[in-house]
């Protein structure tokens, strides 16, 4: 401890003020009074604040990691920019004139771009691990579900805010600016990170080690990415595709958002019944509400199970 | 308030055949440094995860700040203050941002954290630091800051865990002073474990492990009495006529160890006097030196700490690594 001089601090009556005085041993100063503590019982206002501590802290980090940021951008700016307008002369045969091959996976490239930053927020679970800072959280008197919940709600806005940078680029996809479709789709981009987010937490409460949770979410999120139609309609496939696609979750969240930005593009009701059909059971279109209302029963289940393993842990 | 504030009775973990406690039992009194001394895989760090509730006992009872740990686990975890070997500190957050998540997870009232924060960071001298990165503290900074984050809540009980391992000589002696420096401003108990028995001197009370049982149990000085004698060595002007007087008149069996005259002696302090006044030859230097905590290991377990260490740990260090990770 080198003896620099520095400020102490003292209470005063009720309000607090600074008093600059002349400290030569920092931890030796003298601090007037002992400052009472009293924690109080737990309950649900407790909960709250360790829900709200541990979802800034994942926005905390994400701040200071633009690395981060920036790397989880290249995968969904190359797709739209590079693979759509590369394959834009192919698949532009098959679509109506006017539209761009762009502006059709456009809403793919969305959900994307929330993908895997979802699962690598709930990836640093495992880090927490290995560094101990998740036994801090877990050793402390509150509920595990406030710790998994505040830890989705972190990945779920952390991944949604990187949808809203992709959604910026809105204009090189043809996709206007439309106030209400971007609520929309803002809207639809949370529930989605939320349920990734608690699937990635249920993940990492098992895999302890960093690197087989990334193989393993890898493995995973590439066949969700490529199953749900973000990259083609879902209509006129063969029989174990569209078997496939309906049972990906994704599929309940890109059709949505598809149509969303669809029927903000002002196309003819035969096209867009051809580009943006919705998902269909045996025939059966899929009401959008049922369809996001699966995702969110997802979430919650997921969010359920997560819970639940991580007050198995001890 | 003379209710104990720590109750161990029969406590017992097992991990598969593994018997890490084997029915220990202890009370610590309010306002006590108590230490556990062992060596690695003694069971020293599977009794303090048991008592800060982080490992249920497979068998007996204990009770934390009045609370049992199994049944009323929220409110030991209230009452108590944790800092262990490794750190858990989130090294991307500056030092007050640590402390603010757990004032938060904790529920430190607003008002009050602001003062409080200053007053424990001053403790340990990082109220200057506080704005840094944790990544850019040392090793002795961060375990320093654990000690104030520990303390943010004013538990009743602050755990330490091997609170110096790691850290250099100069370090682990600062972080002493710290912890006698908060012994002073603080209304706390301190349970701590430790493996240098150097530090156990600095504990009011100490109980020796030894595979997973409690083989002594007392205050530094009643340990080191207990082993007995004291090794007191003169040097005269003729040590072979003062070997032989002290066995005819003091019955004491001396010999030359060292280049003195050196024998050992019930409560050395209080023979050498009689020693002045008594013995013929002329003394013309003593030293008196009082049987170390070592000398106490040894005594009870038939080894040194070190020897200890080199087969129990070794057995053991697996398993506790597996079940560290495992957490």
């Amino acid at each position: 401890m080198t003896g620099t001089a520095l400020t102490s601090w003292r209470s005063e009556g009720g309000g607090n003020h600074q008093v600059a005085t002349e400290v030569t041993d920092p931890y030796r100063s003298q601090i007037s009074e002992r400052i009472r503590v009293s924690v109080p019982d737990r309950g649900l206002r407790q909960d709250l604040r360790a829900i709200s501590i541990v979802w800034r802290r994942e926005l905390i980090r994400f701040r200071s990691d633009r690395l981060r940021a920036i790397t989880s951008l290249v995968q969904p700016v190359l797709f739209l920019f590079v693979l759509g307008t590369g394959l834009s002369a192919l698949a532009g045969r098959g679509l109506p004139s006017g539209v761009d091959f762009k502006t059709f996976i456009y809403p793919g490239v969305l959900a994307m771009s929330v993908l895997f930053t979802a699962i690598f927020s709930a990836a640093s679970i495992v880090w927490d691990r290995e560094f101990g800072f998740l036994r801090e959280m877990l050793v402390a008197p509150v509920s595990r579900s406030a710790i998994v919940i505040g830890k989705c709600l972190g990945g779920a806005t952390v991944a949604t805010f990187q949808g809203i940078l992709i959604l910026a680029l809105a204009g090189f996809a043809h996709v206007p600016y439309d106030l209400g479709l971007f609520l929309t789709v803002i809207g639809e981009l949370l529930l989605l990170s939320f349920t990734l987010t608690a699937f990635g937490v249920m993940m990492a409460a098992r895999i302890k080690q960093i690197q087989a949770f990334m193989a393993l979410t890898q493995m995973l999120v590439m066949p969700l990415f490529f199953l749900s139609g973000a990259l083609y309609p879902l209509n006129g496939l063969p029989a174990w595709l569209t078997v496939l696609t309906r049972l990906d979750p994704l599929t309940y969240i890109v059709s949505p958002m598809r149509h969303a930005v669809f029927t903000h593009l002002n196309m003819p009701p035969e096209v867009l019944s051809r580009l943006a059909p919705g998902v269909t059971w045996n025939g059966w279109p899929v009401p959008v509400g049922l369809s996001l209302g699966i995702v969110a029963v997802m979430g919650a289940v997921l969010l359920g199970i997560a819970i639940a393993e991580f007050h198995r842990t001890e | 308030m003379t209710e104990p504030v720590i109750v161990v009775s029969d406590l017992v973990k097992r991990y598969g055949e593994l018997e890490a406690v084997r029915g220990i039992g202890f009370e610590v009194r309010p306002g006590e440094t108590f230490g556990f001394l062992g060596p690695n895989g003694a069971g020293k760090s599977t009794t303090i995860k048991i008592l800060c509730t982080l490992a249920d006992p497979t068998a007996g009872q204990a009770k934390v700040a009045g609370y049992d740990v199994v049944k009323q686990r929220d409110t030991v975890r209230r009452n108590i203050g944790l800092v262990f070997q490794d750190t858990t500190l989130d090294s991307y957050l500056t030092g007050e941002q640590n402390l603010r998540f757990h004032a938060d997870l904790y529920g430190v009232p607003r008002a009050q954290l602001q003062p409080r924060m200053r007053q424990v960071l001053d403790m340990v001298g990082l109220w200057d630091r506080r704005h840094a990165e944790v990544a850019t503290y040392s090793g002795g900074m961060k375990r320093r800051l654990e000690i104030a984050r520990g303390l943010l809540h004013a538990p009743r009980v602050l755990f330490l865990d091997e609170p110096t391992v790691g850290l250099d000589p100069q370090t682990r002696s600062s972080i002493w002073e710290y912890i006698n420096d908060l012994k002073q401003r603080e209304d706390i108990t301190i349970f701590l474990t430790t493996h240098y028995m150097d530090e156990a001197e600095n504990c009011d009370r100490i109980a020796i492990i030894d595979h997973g049982k409690i083989v002594a149990i007392d205050t530094p000085e009643n340990l080191k009495a207990s082993v007995g004698k004291d090794r007191v060595q003169i040097s005269t002007t003729n040590d072979q006529a003062a070997i032989k007087e002290l066995k005819e008149a003091f019955d004491l069996d001396a010999a030359i160890h060292e280049g003195m005259v050196t024998f050992n002696v019930e409560a050395g302090e209080a023979f050498v006097p009689r020693l002045f006044a008594e013995l013929q030859q002329q003394i013309r230097s003593v030293s008196v030196a009082r049987p170390s905590l070592d000398d106490v290991f040894m005594s009870y377990t038939g080894k040194t700490i070190r020897d200890a260490e080199a087969t129990v740990g070794d057995r053991n260090r697996a398993h506790v690594m597996a079940f560290r990770r495992g957490r």
